[in-house]
């Protein structure tokens, strides 16, 4: 048998780590601006740049895909080689692996401050960049698979066949969730509506969740936590069995996203279902990490690594029980919309990805350097301030959650709402936003002490950028590279042929989909009519500066709802909204039936500053809104574009669109110079306000209050 | 709710590519043996040429 030999790119894999220590820092930057704006609002600085609804979207995507997602190439990069016992197909594919990824988080960065976003959750970049992003996966697909293809050990350890899942199915619910029809280079209308954009968008969502968050990260478990411990994992059997029932049940669990929205009923119960089983291959993760260690806790007592470890698969282990919990219909009415599921996300952020990146980059770096870690004392120091910030940051939100809730929904003894005004229930849970802020810098802390010891550790050592290993060869690898691929075709006709029909059947659905999307969006409820062009404009505003942040548009079934505010919503009445904007979190109040309930005067004020009408409220201002003029040059397109999706603009409608939106403006503006206000029809606030005054109001003409 | 269609479709697709790549893995043999992977990859620093380290690891 042929002994070969081979080297392994250690230069990717530094890259990489580089690059999440970097990311990372910024990601949790940034979180800690956006604690602490909810508690000392004047952290916005008044900029539209540095305000909440702008940067949240910047933390979650910087730790999501910067973080986190350099973390998974990290890890992917290293083990991988390992596994297949050689180096990475490709080192250019590699390197425009890492520099397109570098390239997009930059992009996403730079747009998601300035407004450009789709509105839509960790989905947010504007179509040029989804494409990118597109590309960039395909790079590291190809990448990935010619590794496998070319590798030097027949079996397939467990941890690439999560790597397979991950990049199969992000790539498929990328390209689903980013239908849209582009109406200038950085804007552009989803091609679902309403209720159909809100089940593509957390079907995505979910599975995002899912398949960036989770599957990668079981794999590089399943790879280092052995390594690091020194010990095979618990069960191979269990891992393997684990494996393939968390893949096929994970896709159908979206819908506990919407309970208690206008979804239809057995869609919701449906992804309540799915929820609960998943309890069982999720566990059977978590048990196989931790039974790893049976007989080796001594080694966590000493090793820093370890802890790490240990701690993010409990973590992971908590997180995927409270997720099923969360799914049951009794317990989302209390949690869904508020700090509970913050609490629940960073369960998962920060113990299980958090301290698995960590555990793994302080084994990683020395190996890279072959060294030994500058200090075990300071990771230490990390590991414990880390875990006390991840307690406070759980325990507050998990206070605040329950909390805020349990006000919303308390009733007067006089069949009254006990806290009709919502700001109150805002004020009471403030100060457990600062023991956040407060969980939420220890974190970040030890993030630095780690940033550091490893710049120290790099400094002692000398890199490896090329490690030298020997194996023989794979047997069907002997006849050569073209006559093996030749071979590995033919020995598989059908897998041949399916692979074919999958090619064929995504050209087709491509093809398909519009039609079948566009017709349904056709409205179910008679008064439910288009928005008017400055409405339309208003909206954008609206997706600009990420209203959906932190303001809800769904009000759900429960008689403390429909009290607080208004009738319950109705799939009906988002026909026409390109994209959705239901939200997912109440940090202020619901917005869905907040037309013709204040005067335009009032939100006049609001929006310039909400305390001078809502005094102590933590909402930031919006003073730019006044002063700046409206954008109105892409109106005719944005009405033509919407047509294209089944809105029932008129024929030629778009010819008169600019004129009634002045027409609109200017009654606008003169009904608030009237109450006194000094504003300009040409002003952004004409528009948001005509669109917050037109929210929900299309069927009061029909139900009778 | 035309769209439920397109994603059950999608997910079928997924799921069905999936089972596949399963009876696959199966067939293959790939799951014949549940335990030398689990001990090989804890020795992947043995082929390694010149500056030899140990493989346990403890770093």
């Amino acid at each position: 048998m042929e002994i070969q030999t081979f080297s392994y790119d250690n230069r990717i894999v530094r890259n990489f780590g580089i690059a999440t220590l970097l990311w990372g820092l910024v990601g949790m930057l940034v979180g800690l601006l956006i604690a602490f704006d909810l508690v000392f609002p004047s952290l916005n600085f008044a900029l539209p740049f540095t305000t909440f609804g702008r940067i949240r979207p910047l933390h979650t995507n910087a730790i999501i895909f910067a973080f986190v997602g350099n973390a998974i190439f990290t890890g992917v990069y290293y083990s991988l080689q390992r596994l297949c016992k050689a180096r990475m197909f490709s080192d250019l594919l590699g390197r425009i692996h890492f520099w397109g990824w570098q390239t997009i988080i930059v992009a996403a960065a730079l747009t998601l401050v300035l407004g450009i976003t789709t509105s839509k959750e960790y989905a947010e970049l504007e179509w040029p960049i989804d494409i990118l992003i597109a590309l960039v996966w395909v790079v590291f697909a190809v990448n990935m698979f010619g590794t496998i293809i070319r590798r030097r050990e027949h079996h397939m350890y467990v941890a690439i066949w999560f790597y397979i899942a991950t990049v199969v199915t992000v790539a498929v619910l990328h390209i689903v969730n980013s239908f849209e029809v582009p109406v200038t280079f950085l804007k552009s209308y989803p091609l679902y509506a309403g209720v159909q954009d809100a089940l593509v968008q957390w079907w995505y969502g979910h599975n995002a969740v899912a398949f960036f968050l989770t599957t990668p990260y079981l794999g590089l478990m399943y790879y280092f936590l052995p390594k690091a411990a020194g010990r095979p994992v618990y069960s191979y059997r269990l891992s393997i069995v684990h494996f393939w029932s968390l893949i096929f049940l994970y896709i159908w669990a979206g819908p506990h996203h919407l309970l208690y929205t206008a979804l239809p009923d057995w869609a919701q119960s449906l992804g309540t279902v799915f929820s609960i089983m998943l309890i069982a291959p999720s566990w059977g993760g978590m048990i196989n990490g931790l039974l790893t260690l049976r007989g080796a806790w001594d080694k966590v007592r000493e090793e820093v690594v370890l802890k790490f470890m240990v701690v993010a698969v409990t973590a992971y282990g908590m997180a995927t029980f409270e997720g099923p919990m969360l799914s049951l219909k009794n317990v989302n009415a209390i949690a869904h919309y508020t700090d509970w599921i913050i609490a629940h996300v960073h369960i998962g952020a920060l113990g299980w990805n958090g301290f698995l990146t960590f555990g793994i980059l302080y084994w990683l770096w020395p190996k890279l350097w072959n060294t030994t870690l500058y200090s075990r004392k300071l990771a230490n120091v990390h590991f414990w301030i880390a875990t006390l910030g991840i307690v406070f940051y759980a325990v507050a939100m998990y206070t605040s959650g329950v909390t805020q809730s349990l006000l919303w929904k308390q009733f007067a003894d006089n069949g009254t709402l006990q806290y009709p005004n919502f700001l109150e229930t805002t004020l009471r849970i403030i100060p457990l936003y600062l023991i956040r802020a407060i969980g939420g810098s220890m974190y970040l802390a030890g993030m630095v002490l780690m940033v550091y010891n490893l710049i120290r550790t790099s400094r002692q050592g000398s890199f490896v950028a090329e490690e030298e290993h020997q194996a023989p060869a794979l047997q069907v690898a002997d006849d050569g590279y073209a006559q093996n691929r030749h071979r590995w075709l033919e020995k598989r006709p059908i897998q041949f042929a399916l692979l074919a029909i999958v090619v064929i059947l995504i050209g087709g659905l491509v093809e398909i989909i519009p039609t079948y999307v566009v017709k349904s969006n056709i409205p179910t409820l008679a008064s439910v009519k288009p928005y008017t062009p400055l409405e339309l404009e208003g909206r954008d505003l609206y997706i600009r500066e990420a209203c959906n942040s932190c303001h809800s548009q769904m009000v759900r079934p429960f008689r403390s709802e429909t009290e607080r505010y208004g009738e319950y919503s109705k799939a009906g009445e988002f026909v026409y909204d390109h994209p959705f904007l239901w939200g997912s979190k109440r940090t202020g109040p619901d917005l869905h039936r907040v037309g013709k309930k204040y005067p335009h005067f009032w939100h006049y004020l609001h929006m310039n500053d909400p305390n001078s009408v809502s005094p102590g409220s933590i909402m930031p201002t919006y003073p730019w809104l006044l002063t700046n003029d409206l954008n109105t040059a892409h109106v005719e397109r944005k009405i033509t574009v919407l047509r294209t999706l089944g809105v029932p603009y008129p024929a030629g409608y778009e010819q008169r669109a600019a004129e009634d939106l002045r027409l609109q403006s200017e009654q606008i503006s003169a009904e608030l110079v009237k109450g006194g206000a000094p504003a300009e029809p040409q002003k952004e606030i004409i528009a948001l306000i005509a669109y917050l005054q037109r929210l929900g109001t299309d069927i009061k003409a029909t139900t009778s209050k | 709710m035309n769209v439920l269609i397109i994603l059950l479709g999608f997910s079928m697709l997924v799921a069905g590519g999936f089972l596949v790549a399963f009876l696959w893995a199966v067939r293959s043999g790939q799951y014949k043996d549940t335990h030398t992977p689990t001990m090989r990859i804890l020795h992947d620093d043995d082929d390694r040429l010149g500056t030899r380290r140990s493989s346990t690891h403890s770093s």
